[in-house]
């Protein structure tokens, strides 16, 4: 009689639509997998193809006569002096020079716009600058090309849109291929990216002046967040009695962490800038705000790597006869550290990728010099990021987007480091 | 901060570690005299203090002696530009006397270990206080120009009113300037975004957990779960590029295929993006729920012949769903407060629509168009920006602590 019941047409079809939906309940989960990593891939793919190819770029080696009757008509060798003479024109000259058939006066615009016009003039200001000597001399000299023909070169100018509808002219694609073929434009890697600061043109525009803000925020963060991060994990899990205060401490530091960024950046605009008076821009100001933004999650790391520790350990030293003070900082606090230094890596990486709460504080200002302290303006790699990522041209997308990569792979050094710390302090205990 | 003061804090920094030299030094000297006294007979524990904290004794209070003339001296001297040989004086000076009277305290009965025990509680006492006076800063800060605020614009007209258009208010003579102060628009585009964005993290993230907590093997979960937490790695500037160079134009492209007509800046290519980054965090918070679930509950579902998908939809969803609840609301909390993938992909216009399609502007784009390049801070204008921040506050405070309590009482009850 069971068996019948068990067996019956009904129950089966039951049963087959109970598998059914059992199988799809499961696709659906597989479906979401896919759905976050092929975000993930999209992203990355998107970044990577948009990027790897600004590590290289094309550069022109050329020979620039640097007569003396442009630069130093008055025959000077006065460096301060030499500074304001007419670099432009050698530029010119020599360019030119390369192809000396042409002479209308339109084309000669074109040819000169081959090369970048204020990286080739700031190079040769800058020789003459350090070794006057070299006036009447002939040097050769490696300028990058100008950022449309760098584009161009890379194949993302498309050479059979219409003239009118690209910026360089089918004139300018032939002297640049011509160019390439004479071996005088050569495609190398991109000190540019990683030497300079930033730039208005984008093919002499590199993170140097971003990444060293950011180490001086991260090391100004660092330095505030670490103690204070440590010091309230160990006053709350060690010393604080059960009570009000402690709870709303304990409260406080929770929310902390889950308090909207910005809202630190307002915090630092009010506090540190108008109440304080303190500068703008600076990284002393954007470190102490993102310690402020940073501490809780350290907080809470310490917490939980405390905890972690077995009770046994401190009972065993208290029973030696070392204090409570002695146990916990002799004792637990060492046991506890690989934990500690893992928060500790993983807020900092936090802190190093947070934009908003420095565009707050004025890091969006245009930094064309390395600063020297925390107290010069400055900006991070994020935020120059932001600021390239407003420029609509070609060139500007490829450096932003070698600048993420640059960020990224710091970031995964970063997490990856602090992953193997964490194991080899376990496996050493 | 000028460079002095770094040297000054680098001859307090020297001046501390010399005491703690020069008194650990003449703790033990003490010792050993008293032990040769004693005929060689003296055990170490004789003494109530190491010599070492004898040390630490007077280079806390070399410290924070030193560092209370050096503030002084910053005060008096006005930001510490000028170089003062009477400042250096009374620094070294200070120190010196410090070091020279707790030498002479050092005996076996002076009880140096328990005051710097007492020190170092009170330090840590101050480091906890820091974060209780960070979130007082920020809400002094934030009402403090809040109120400046609505001394010129009423309250009611801000939260309610349904124009926004703070740039007009920058000429003084402009008519009606009080009206365009309406902030409904900017609430309502938050809201949208934050919609679209937990219809994609919300789903997504919840069944990963599932899946990850209840079917997937060991092997798969450890390669699966750290892939998924690297998107909550990545920074926000960088999904905001994201969707400014390739999500948006594909958005509009798509839109086109069908016969819409897209702005490039959208709600759906902002709040799609938002919810993928988001996905980790619904993922892991649902995980750790799901995960405290008790395994009893299951073998319940099982014992009385229930499929896996039916005893997690019908067992463990049911008993982990405040759990859940409470882990969606931090999730939409860290999607009102996430500035630059908005900042960059869902633009600036206060338009106020339903559209995912249009462009909608937040609460927190306005806060940084407001205050990034204009420095007047008198002006409604940028005041406003820190009335929006003290909303934004309030709600995902109430969020924050709100799904705390509920995700913490879900646990004990367990």
């Amino acid at each position: 009689m069971t068996e019948k019941a068990f067996t019956s047409e009904a129950a089966l079809k039951r049963l087959k639509k109970r598998r059914g939906k059992e199988w799809r309940f499961r696709l659906w989960g597989r479906a979401a997998i896919g759905f976050a990593l092929a975000a993930l891939a999209w992203l990355l793919i998107s970044i990577v193809g948009t990027g790897y190819t600004a590590f290289q770029q094309n550069f022109m080696t050329l020979e620039f006569e640097l007569s003396e009757s442009v630069l130093a008509p008055d025959g000077t060798r006065d460096p301060e002096k030499l500074r304001g003479a007419n670099y432009r024109r050698i530029v010119q000259t020599t360019m030119y020079e390369l192809f000396p058939e042409v002479t209308d006066r339109k084309a000669k615009q074109e040819l000169f716009g081959l090369t970048s016009a204020s990286g080739a003039t700031n190079k040769l200001r800058q020789m003459v600058y350090k070794n006057p000597d070299l006036i009447g001399k002939t040097v050769s000299v490696t300028v990058p090309a100008s950022d449309q023909i760098d584009q161009l070169l890379k194949g993302y100018i498309k050479r059979d849109t219409d003239e009118s509808r690209r910026k360089v002219s089918d004139q300018q694609i032939a002297w640049a291929d011509t160019l390439k073929e004479r071996g005088i434009i050569k495609k190398k890697f991109n000190r540019i990216l990683f030497m300079n600061p930033d730039s208005r043109d984008p093919e002499l525009a590199g993170i140097a002046s971003a990444v060293i803000g950011s180490v001086m925020i991260l090391v100004v963060a660092f330095v505030l967040a670490f103690p204070i991060g440590v010091g309230a994990a160990i006053y709350l899990d060690e010393f604080a009695p059960k009570n009000k205060f402690t709870d709303f401490i304990e409260i406080n530091i929770n929310n902390l962490a889950a308090v909207p960024s910005i809202v630190f950046g307002l915090l630092g605009l009010a506090v540190f800038l108008n109440f304080m008076g303190m500068p703008r821009s600076i990284p002393l100001v954007g470190g102490m705000v993102l310690a402020l933004r940073v501490f809780p999650t350290i907080t809470i790391a310490t917490r939980s790597a405390l905890q972690g520790v077995s009770p046994s350990i401190v009972d065993g030293a208290l029973s030696l006869g070392a204090s409570h003070t002695q146990a916990v900082f002799q004792q637990k606090l060492p046991l506890a550290a690989p934990g500690i230094l893992t928060g500790s890596i993983i807020g900092m990486a936090q802190a190093l990728g947070e934009t908003a709460p420095l565009l707050m504080i004025g890091m969006v200002a245009f930094v064309t010099e390395v600063p020297n302290s925390i107290t010069e303006p400055a900006t991070a790699l994020p935020v120059q990021i932001f600021l390239w990522s407003d420029s609509a041209e070609r060139a500007w997308a490829e450096r932003t987007s070698a600048a993420i990569i640059v960020l990224l792979v710091v970031l995964i050094t970063m997490n990856g480091f602090a992953i193997w710390l964490r194991n080899r302090l376990e496996q050493r205990r | 901060m000028g460079q002095i003061s770094i040297y000054m804090m680098l001859l307090i920094a020297v001046l501390t570690i010399g005491g703690f030299v020069y008194n650990r030094s003449s703790a033990l000297g003490k010792f050993r005299a008293a032990r040769a006294a004693a005929g060689g007979k003296m055990v170490s524990s004789a003494w109530h203090s190491q010599a070492s904290y004898h040390g630490y004794f007077t280079a806390w209070l070399v410290a924070l002696s030193t560092l209370a003339v050096f503030i002084i001296g910053l005060v008096i001297n006005g930001q510490g530009m000028v170089f003062n040989g009477l400042w250096l004086a009374a620094i070294i000076l200070t120190a010196l006397g410090v070091t020279i009277i707790t030498g002479r305290k050092v005996s076996g009965t002076f009880r140096a270990r328990t005051y710097v025990e007492r020190f170092i509680h009170g330090l840590l006492i101050c480091l906890s206080v820091i974060a209780v006076l960070t979130t007082l800063g920020i809400i002094a800060s934030l009402l403090f120009e809040s109120l400046r605020f609505f001394r010129e614009v009423p309250f009611m007209d801000f939260l309610f009113g349904l124009q926004w258009s703070p740039q007009t208010a920058m000429r003084a003579d402009q008519v009606g300037q009080s009206g365009s102060f309406g902030a409904i628009p900017v609430f309502a585009g938050t809201f949208l975004i934050m919609l679209v964005a937990m219809a994609i993290a919300g789903p997504v993230g919840l069944m990963i957990a599932i899946y990850l907590t209840e079917y997937a093997s060991a092997g798969v979960r450890k390669w699966i779960k750290p892939a998924i937490e690297i998107l909550a790695g990545v920074p926000t500037v960088v999904y905001g590029f994201f969707a400014l160079l390739t999500f948006a134009p594909f958005v509009r492209g798509f839109a086109e295929t069908l016969g819409f007509s897209v702005p490039t800046q959208s709600a759906l290519a902002a709040g799609v993006v938002m919810g993928v980054m988001i996905i980790p965090f619904v993922s892991s918070l649902s995980s750790d729920v799901i995960n405290s679930v008790p395994q009893t509950l299951r073998d319940g579902s099982y014992a009385l012949g229930a499929t896996e998908s039916e005893t997690m939809k019908k067992v463990v969803f049911t008993a982990a769903l405040p759990g859940i609840i409470g882990a969606f609301m931090l999730a939409i909390s860290r999607a009102i407060g996430e500035t630059m993938i908005v900042y960059m992909a869902a633009g600036k216009a206060a338009n106020l629509t339903a559209n995912p399609f249009e462009a909608v502007t937040t609460v927190t784009v306005q806060i940084v168009a407001l205050l990034t390049g204009d420095s007047d801070f008198d002006s409604a204008k940028t005041l406003v920006a820190f009335a929006l921040g003290l909303v934004l506050f309030v709600i995902t405070l109430i969020l924050n602590v709100v799904a705390l309590t509920v995700v913490r009482r879900y646990r004990a009850r367990y």
